[in-house]
């Protein structure tokens, strides 16, 4: 913890010595964020309903893919960019130093600037949750309160998948060193497409994205139980640990990537 | 210090031909080439030397410090580093060693040097105490002090150099890996760092394997030359000893003539 805390410590000053860059890029995020946003409030505008989910419905998904993208690009950007780390050579002295590799990657590269797409994501999360509150917590305060800790277990098992295709993304780079856009297709692409309920998704779009990257998981099946809708029941609650397992087995490819590297030295 | 027997590495290459239609074939069925970076390495350093790692690029020297540094697996042989095998026991191993990349920063670009030096105290885990004190006489011996406040990014290449210095020794370490220590530096900045290296080895019996294409540096540090050509240490001893007939052509040209003559030029 000491070490992480000295990592954020340089990148934070390091990015504080590039301010205007910093605040750009701040910007240009932000703006990211309120023209995804804009596009829900335009559909809703124009629908009223989507396949049977209310705009605050879909914002709180939206806040929850927001926050735990933004959160974990900040984290673990480090793996988002590791192809450069290892075309740069800053693997080689990553593993020249006496501490694991995972901690020093994510070390390699703090992304303060999302801190704001975080916040405004946050804000759109508060801001459903006041919406929905009634009735999250009709059926009184035990229900109520495992619904709000739903909200919250969502949040964190979709950072704990955006984390997983991160290390996937950064495992491949060992096999094939060329940028990998394709990793950008579930990174990116998931972040877009779990702003909304899976449901409304073609059959096996669905499937792929609940039970190969269980976005489904942390997604619109907690979802149901969060927000109190029949049929739904507690044991949903616990479906977002799916993201956790994704990410311990993206953490395996890590693993035999790095002994690759070891046996290949490029 | 160091005891290496038999060391193998083959590398398997894509091999890449020019052309749209050859690079969309390669992709369906890739063409490997094998390439024999060590043919079975040899040698042992005493603690306290300074072993000049010669060879013409493509030797396969930065092949074998990479296994020492515990970064590669080698194929076969053996490699014991104060009786550890580096790449089975990577972290104990390269905690007390230390290495420099001339022409790669190990220092933190955007940031103060002294934050750099913080940073990696906090990745040795070094304790306070021994930190403050080796990492002022570092500081001295390289008369780096007025450049600690300064970031890395806007040094000159022989600050940067004696900076790098400082950041490699910082953990104490008895083993030092030099990869082309004054590319690219002047002659002042030059003679600082061979003068620091050379009263580390004397002072504190700094163990250093220094790879240079600067005859220059191994002249004036190395006690002893070990040539690698494709693969195969071809020469172990002194270096007057090994250019001992061609010493009245200057070090240089008297080094390309032996590489010529041994057909690794």
């Amino acid at each position: 913890m000491e070490l992480w805390l000295r990592y954020a410590r340089v990148a934070l000053m390091g990015q504080f010595s590039k301010r205007s860059n910093l605040v750009v890029v701040t910007l240009a995020q932000l703006l990211l964020t309120l023209s995804a946003l804009a596009a829900v409030l335009v559909l809703f505008a124009r629908f009223g309903t989507l396949a049977g989910y209310s705009r605050e419905e879909v914002l709180l998904l939206f806040g929850v893919a927001q926050v735990s993208f933004s959160l974990v690009e900040l984290l673990a950007r480090g793996f988002d960019s590791f192809s450069a780390i290892l075309a740069q050579g800053e693997f080689d002295r990553i593993l020249a130093r006496p501490r694991g590799t995972i901690l020093q990657v994510l070390g390699a590269r703090l992304e303060f600037s999302r801190l704001g797409r975080a916040l405004v994501g946050a804000a759109i999360l508060v801001h459903a949750l006041r919406a929905l509150g009634p009735a999250m917590v009709a059926d009184g305060p035990a229900l109520a309160a495992a619904r709000y800790a739903t909200v919250a277990s969502m949040t964190l098992g979709s950072g704990a998948i955006f984390a997983g295709i991160f290390v996937l993304g950064a495992s491949l780079a060992f096999v094939s060193p060329d940028g990998l856009e394709v990793v950008n297709i579930f990174s990116d692409g998931g972040r877009e497409m779990s702003q909304y309920p899976l449901s409304i998704y073609d059959k096996a779009l669905r499937r792929f994205f609940t039970f190969v990257v269980p976005f489904g998981c942390v997604n619109w099946l907690p979802l149901e139980f969060a927000l109190a809708r029949p049929g739904a029941s507690w044991p949903a609650a616990f479906l977002p640990l799916a993201g956790f397992a994704f990410l311990a087995l993206s953490f395996l490819a890590w693993r035999a990537g790095v002994r690759r590297h070891a046996s290949t030295g490029s | 210090m160091i005891e290496v027997r038999e060391l193998r590495k083959t590398y398997r290459v894509r091999r890449r031909r020019a052309g749209l239609g050859a690079a969309l074939s390669s992709l369906v069925h890739p063409e490997w080439s094998v390439v024999e970076a060590l043919a079975g390495v040899s040698f042992s350093v005493a603690p306290g030397e300074i072993v000049g790692y010669i060879g013409p690029n493509g030797a396969g020297k930065s092949t074998t410090i990479k296994v020492m540094s515990g970064i590669l697996v080698p194929d076969s042989g053996s490699c014991v580093i104060k009786g550890r095998v580096p790449w089975k026991e990577r972290k104990a191993h390269v905690a007390g060693i230390g290495a420099v990349f001339g022409q790669r920063t190990q220092l933190w670009w955007d940031v103060p040097v002294s934050e750099s030096f913080e940073l990696l105290r906090a990745i040795y885990r070094v304790e306070p105490a021994a930190f403050r004190k080796r990492h002022d006489e570092l500081v001295e011996a390289l008369g780096a002090g007025e450049l600690l406040g300064s970031p890395a990014r806007s040094l000159s290449l022989g600050q940067r150099m004696r900076c790098e210095l400082v950041a490699s020794l910082l953990h104490g370490p008895d083993l030092l890996f030099l990869d082309e220590p004054t590319i690219g530096l002047d002659a002042v900045s030059k003679l600082a760092v061979r003068d620091f290296i050379a009263r580390e080895n004397r002072e504190r019996g700094l163990t250093v394997i220094l790879t240079t294409h600067d005859v220059h540096d191994i002249e004036a540090l190395a006690t002893r030359v070990i040539l690698i050509g494709r693969g195969s240490i071809l020469f172990d001893g002194g270096f007057a000893e090994l250019l001992a007939p061609r010493r009245d052509k200057g070090v240089e040209r008297a080094l390309a003539e032996l590489y010529g003559e041994l057909g690794i030029a």
